[in-house]
């Protein structure tokens, strides 16, 4: 007989999420989960649609990063009918985008994954939190982490229509351009984002990088994985979030293998398990072994990390000097400690700040030529883009008319969906020994998943950011004998 | 005196509605203040069985975003209800369907079928799909089951009162709250949002014609919009005079047509053919070509005229599958 215990619910994945932990009679961990019990079945029901109403559609499978599925639909309607967006809409898009790169990655920061580091992994759980995190770093940056989150979604809603789902984007270009003012008032904008960047970034060597036990907890067994890892890179290999190369590393760094969004089917499958909704990713030419790394294993990693790792710098200036710091401090390239993932993703929200100034004083960003109508008949297209949490494709095929007849769409946190099994498995085998099961085990578990997926906690960034976990543990006849609440 | 108990539930959605009340801003601090939160899964802790040890209706109001998909869902919007005096349909897909509502144009069985394996990146040979329980070696692992046909939330349990959009603005968010909690309770029913449809409150109401007519449909990508004039005169399809406002003209600020996410007005019961019965009576056909040319030109009118409310449409889902 085997114990089993369940983490219900652990808010989502697009959804909800579910982690079931068996023990063995001698309380060792046989077997642990992650299971996803939601579907909603976007590429079936898209099927019939119009082509340009996909950026509409598809946001909604995320409220948390709709502007990455909005964006990469609109990227693969330039494809589907052959256009190249005009350089000011394309660089309004970027802009767009990058400011939505910035926003979202401090949420993540300060709301989710950060409380971690910058209150304690084991400190209560009561105070594990945003709340915490103003207590611990003060109210005053309480406050300034609340104005510039307020002052960068404005301009998403500005350019986009709605936050929440915005609808600027179209085929070759974008609906509405910049004007004068909003120029000079979001030059503003971009500089603090900077200057709020250089400050998280420095709160973080403070906290994390000046503290042993943060950085061995980075470096230690529990939390690593060696893996594949995937991410958009640019003509000289450096980070790219818009567009770009799909380059793959292997677990050693090697470069594995490059490709444009339209080869993607060539390097990439899917998985399916009746356990689960969710779907697993691999890299084809490697094929998939099962839940395991190294090197034999398909399995590939998305996101902060996976883009570092499979980069050979950041685009910009201030992120590259601490991409290099990155890569010194935790012993050079690739990084597979999971939980650097948080560092990776405060080095990225310099490089989306950095983006941001860089556009914005672009003059030609306030061209009125926004529109490319050169339209080819559709048939195909395909989009990619770096989505917070990873790689996204979007790809439709159409009638004629440019109405729907397939779609498949993989979304970022699905490629991460065996590492994050992975990962789970890992640490519940670790923390958990002789059926001893120690309170810390909730939030170790927690932050096995978190450090890649805010979409599980897509919500949690409300106060007061906690992921609710349940740990029941039943004896052999099935009765509970405990339970853990965080 | 014990402050009013609150409840926030999710079910088939995307976290724009949670999204949405964080962008309160500092005005959540107002909401916090003024409520004891008894359930947000998202941020707190709770169990389900805490609800269920809860006398009936002591919580005042349970505000459930999301459509019904699975029975999960249904079975914690039931208990909701029971534990809840008031019940609120937040957001377009929990007052519609929504979007994911737009699944009933299939069923279950062409869902699994599309997501598991015709999909161009599924590998499947085995033609494994998810299983409601699933027998490993050491037990049993459980999935809710997935239904056939999305339903909006007033479809599954009573609803008392609606916030629409996708997602709702965060000032109507705020009248809501303030709504239900001041006592003075609206009709059941009620919409918290305009009475008036869209059209009303456009800004670019003025430049509508006083006699509209069209000729010809255009699709959105095939124009560039003038973003002063009324979509409609210029034959793009904008489902304003279907819908209701209150949304802030947001998609129209940035120069795009509504695609209803507020639902129908007061009045209407299906907001597609609301719409199509406006559509027919500004356009300018004389013959039985020209009707044929437009009508062919509305390529796919249940994903423009039901995007937001196929679920909650006279048509409702695909029959005989």
């Amino acid at each position: 007989m085997y114990k089993e215990i369940t983490i219900d619910p652990i808010t989502r994945l697009e959804g909800h999420g579910k982690i079931d932990i068996f023990l063995d009679e001698a309380g060792n961990v046989a077997h642990a989960c992650l299971q996803v019990p939601e579907l909603r079945g976007y590429e079936r029901f898209a099927v019939g649609r119009l082509a340009e109403e996909m950026p509409r559609i598809t946001e909604t499978i995320c409220g948390v990063c709709p502007t990455a599925h909005h964006m990469c639909s609109t990227k693969a309607l330039d494809d589907l009918y052959g256009v190249e967006p005009p350089p000011a809409a394309r660089k309004i898009r970027e802009f767009q985008y990058n400011t939505f790169m910035f926003e979202d990655h401090n949420l993540h920061f300060y709301f989710l994954g950060g409380p971690d580091f910058i209150v304690g992994p084991d400190a209560p759980a009561a105070e594990r939190n945003v709340l915490g995190v103003i207590a611990k770093v003060g109210l005053e940056i309480g406050k300034k982490v609340i104005d510039i989150r307020k002052r960068t979604r404005n301009i998403i809603q500005t350019l986009g229509g709605r936050v929440v789902h915005p609808v600027n984007g179209l085929p070759g270009g974008v609906s509405r351009g910049i004007t004068k003012e909003q120029q000079e008032e979001w030059k503003k904008i971009a500089e603090d984002a900077v200057e709020f960047a250089k400050f998280t970034l420095k709160a973080f060597d403070d906290i994390v990088l000046k503290n042993k036990a943060y950085v061995d907890l980075i470096l230690g067994d529990v939390y690593k994985h060696k893996t594949y890892y995937m991410g958009l890179v640019d003509d000289n290999n450096k980070v790219n979030f818009y567009d770009g190369w799909i380059r793959v590393v292997d677990p050693e760094g090697k470069e594995f293998a490059k490709f444009k969004a339209r080869d993607y089917l060539n390097h990439i499958a899917e998985g399916v398990e009746s356990w689960t909704y969710i779907k697993f990713p691999y890299l084809k030419n490697v094929g998939w072994k099962g839940f395991v790394d190294g090197k034999d294993s398909g399995v590939y990693r998305v996101a902060p990390l996976g883009r570092l790792n499979a980069s050979d710098g950041m685009a910009t200036p201030l992120a590259q000097e601490y991409y290099e710091k990155f890569y010194q401090t935790l012993g050079g390239k690739p990084v597979h400690h999971t939980l650097a993932t948080h560092w990776a993703r405060v080095i990225e929200a310099m490089q989306a700040a950095e983006k941001m100034v860089e556009l914005i004083n672009d003059p030609e960003i306030l061209d009125p030529r926004i529109r490319n109508m050169d339209f080819k008949t559709p048939k195909v297209g395909i989009g990619v883009i770096e989505a917070p949490r990873g790689t996204l494709f979007h790809h439709y095929e159409t009638d004629e008319k440019g109405r729907l007849t397939k779609a498949n769409l993989i979304v970022a946190t699905v490629n991460n969906s065996a590492a994050i099994n992975m990962s789970i498995e890992k640490a519940a085998r670790m923390l958990i020994k002789n059926g001893v099961v120690n309170d810390g085990l909730l939030n170790m578990i927690e932050m096995a998943f978190r450090a890649y997926d805010p979409c599980f906690a897509c919500a949690t960034h409300n106060l007061p950011g906690q992921v609710p976990i349940e740990i029941n543990i039943h004896n052999a006849q099935g009765e509970i004998i405990r339970t853990i609440k965080n | 005196m014990a402050k009013p108990k609150v409840a926030f539930y999710w079910c088939a959605s995307c976290g724009g509605c949670e999204e949405a009340v964080v962008d309160l801003a500092e005005d959540i601090l107002k909401v916090v203040e003024a409520v004891d939160i008894v359930l947000w899964p998202v941020a707190l802790d709770f169990k389900y069985k805490d609800i269920e040890a809860m006398p009936d209706k002591s919580i005042l109001v349970s505000f459930i975003n999301g459509a019904i998909r699975n029975s999960e869902q249904e079975h914690i919007a039931k208990l909701l209800r029971q534990k809840s005096q008031l019940i609120v349909a937040f957001g377009a897909c929990a007052h519609l369907g929504g979007i994911p509502g737009l699944a009933n144009v299939a069923n279950r069985k062409e869902i699994f079928e599309t997501a598991y394996k015709l999909t161009h990146t599924t590998v499947n040979p085995k033609e494994i799909f998810p299983q409601l329980v699933t027998e490993i070696p050491q037990g049993k692992l459980t999935l809710p089951e997935f239904y056939d046909t999305v339903k909006s939330l007033d479809q599954t349990i009573e609803v008392d009162y609606y916030l629409p959009g996708c997602a709702p603005p965060p000032d109507l968010i705020m009248k809501g709250v303030q709504t239900l909690l001041s006592g003075n309770l609206p009709p059941k029913g009620t919409v918290i949002a305009s009475e008036k449809a869209l059209c009303e409150t456009c800004p670019r109401n003025k430049t509508k014609p006083d006699k509209m007519v069209i000729k010809e449909i255009k699709r959105i990508h095939e124009v560039i919009a003038d973003p002063e004039k009324c979509f409609l005169a210029e034959g793009i399809i904008c489902v304003g005079p279907a819908t209701r406002g209150g949304c802030g003209e947001r998609c129209i600020n940035a120069n795009m047509p509504c695609r209803g996410c507020f639902g129908p007005t007061k009045e209407v019961i299906d907001q597609g053919a609301k719409f199509l019965s406006a559509l027919a009576s500004i356009i300018d056909a004389n013959t039985d070509e020209e009707v044929q040319k437009i009508t062919e030109s509305i390529i796919d009118p249940i994903g423009l005229f039901y995007m937001y409310s196929l679920p909650t449409s006279i048509l409702r889902r695909k029959q005989g599958v």
